[in-house]
């Protein structure tokens, strides 16, 4: 006997649609993503707008009257996953080049700068702040100025928040850590004011818009350039390039590289893991 | 490979934690109350101990204290596991020794993740 699972069909118009939406905004490819995949993620802003299907969103979406609702379309479907020091190891890495570039040059009050690139809910900036907090106690450097940016106003919103849940607080934050910095609150974990002062939450696209004024001595895009398409990610290697201080670097997600991507980058000697800027005149060779 | 000892008095909670921890490549030993896991580790010390809070015959609290006292030779690490979540509870298990603390439910993410704090994954 077959059995057969009525899985809800997304029209070809709908995908089409909503996948244009999604890569005009932010330059991410829904192509990785299966129907039923798109289906979930729109779920609860189907039910909150009380229409059934995906056809119904995208008639909502190309009527033009409801002025949000691209915005919470491309919310729903961008990966905004994230995580305590999530691939812990780096932050030590991101630790000791801050450090030694402090000490190098010479002037220890001076603030050194990070933008954290793509910072979804804020888990990534929040742990840069508590790993620079006591570094600046350990070793006397100057508290960082952490910028941190993404596309996603709702990402954002919970960033500025700093309210976790149970389940996020638990992953990949020691304990210690976790009392020291949030506050419980029936049943959450809220960082405490004086964390969240430490960053500066701004929206930017990466794709069409300038980064954050100035330049940074450490830059984090971290799983957030998986689904871009070359050329476009080819751009956005380039305007990180320019938002780097000679002699910063560049942090990718783990499963990521420069390598095959961008002629503008290469592996760190000094700290294996991180990128940096090939050295000007090198660029054309290397690409 | 490395020893865990799971200390909870519910059967369900062992079996998942062993089944993690199995996948996390650990020799599992179960212990239902705190007087039990204490002569387990007086037996043969585990790396590390999975440790529920409310528990009959010992709780995990009497048992934390009792280890510190005890024979036990290599101090393993302990990883306080319970529903409690109060920052109270959470402050007394820090006082008590614990090395860190997993609010239930928990996942597999979320234990590997403390066993790595701790130095065990
Ligand atoms: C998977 S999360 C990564 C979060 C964090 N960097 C980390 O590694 O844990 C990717 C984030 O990139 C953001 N993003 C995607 N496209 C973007 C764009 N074009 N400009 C800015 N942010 C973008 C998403 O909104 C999402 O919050
Ligand atoms: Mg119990």
């Amino acid at each position: 006997m077959t059995v057969t699972v009525a899985i809800p069909a997304v029209s070809t118009r709908a995908m089409t649609v909503l996948s244009a939406l999604l890569e005009a905004r932010t330059g991410q490819q829904l192509a990785s993503y299966r129907s039923w995949r798109l289906d979930m993620a729109l779920k609860p802003l189907l039910r909150e707008r009380e229409i059934d299907t995906l056809d119904q969103l995208v008639a909502l979406l190309l009527d033009g009257r409801d002025a949000t609702i691209g915005d919470r379309i491309v919310e729903a479907l961008v990966n905004g996953e994230s995580s305590f020091f999530r691939d812990q190891p780096v932050f030590g890495l991101i630790g000791k080049a801050l450090v030694a570039r402090a000490e190098a040059s010479g002037q220890h009050g001076q603030r050194l700068r990070i933008w954290c690139a793509g910072c979804a809910t804020g888990q990534e900036p929040l742990s840069l702040a508590m790993l620079f907090a006591d570094l600046a106690e350990s070793s006397g450097i100057a508290m960082p100025e952490i910028v941190a940016t993404d596309v996603s106003e709702g990402a954002l919103a919970r960033a500025r928040s700093g309210r976790y849940t149970q389940f996020e607080i638990q992953r990949g934050l020691p304990i210690r850590t976790a009392m020291r910095w949030f506050n419980g609150d029936r049943g959450d974990w809220v960082a405490k004011p004086e964390l969240v002062r430490m960053i500066q939450f701004r929206r930017q696209n990466l794709v069409s818009e300038a980064p954050p004024p100035g330049r940074f001595d450490a830059v984090l895009c971290r799983n957030v350039l998986l689904y871009l398409a070359p050329a476009i990610k080819a751009r956005v290697f380039l305007s990180v390039a320019d938002a780097l201080a000679p002699g910063g670097v560049l942090v990718l997600g783990a499963g990521e590289t420069v390598i095959g991507q961008t002629g503008l980058f290469e592996p760190s000697r000094a700290y294996r893991g991180l990128y940096q800027r090939v050295a000007a005149g090198m660029t054309r060779n290397a690409a | 490979m490395k020893t865990c000892l799971v200390v909870d008095d519910s059967k369900v909670i062992r079996k998942v934690a062993r089944h993690i921890l199995e996948t996390l490549d650990f020799e599992v030993r179960e212990a239902c109350d705190g007087r039990e896991a204490l002569d387990s580790c007086l037996a043969a010390a585990p790396d590390v101990i999975l440790l529920d809070w409310n528990m009959p015959v010992m709780s995990g609290m009497d048992f934390l204290l009792a280890l510190k006292e005890s024979e036990v030779a290599s101090k393993p690490k302990v990883v306080f596991c319970t529903t409690e979540s109060g920052m109270a509870y959470i402050r007394a298990a820090i006082e008590a020794g614990a090395d860190e603390y997993v609010m239930k439910p928990f996942d597999r993410d979320t234990l590997e993740s403390k066993l790595q704090i701790v130095g065990m994954a």
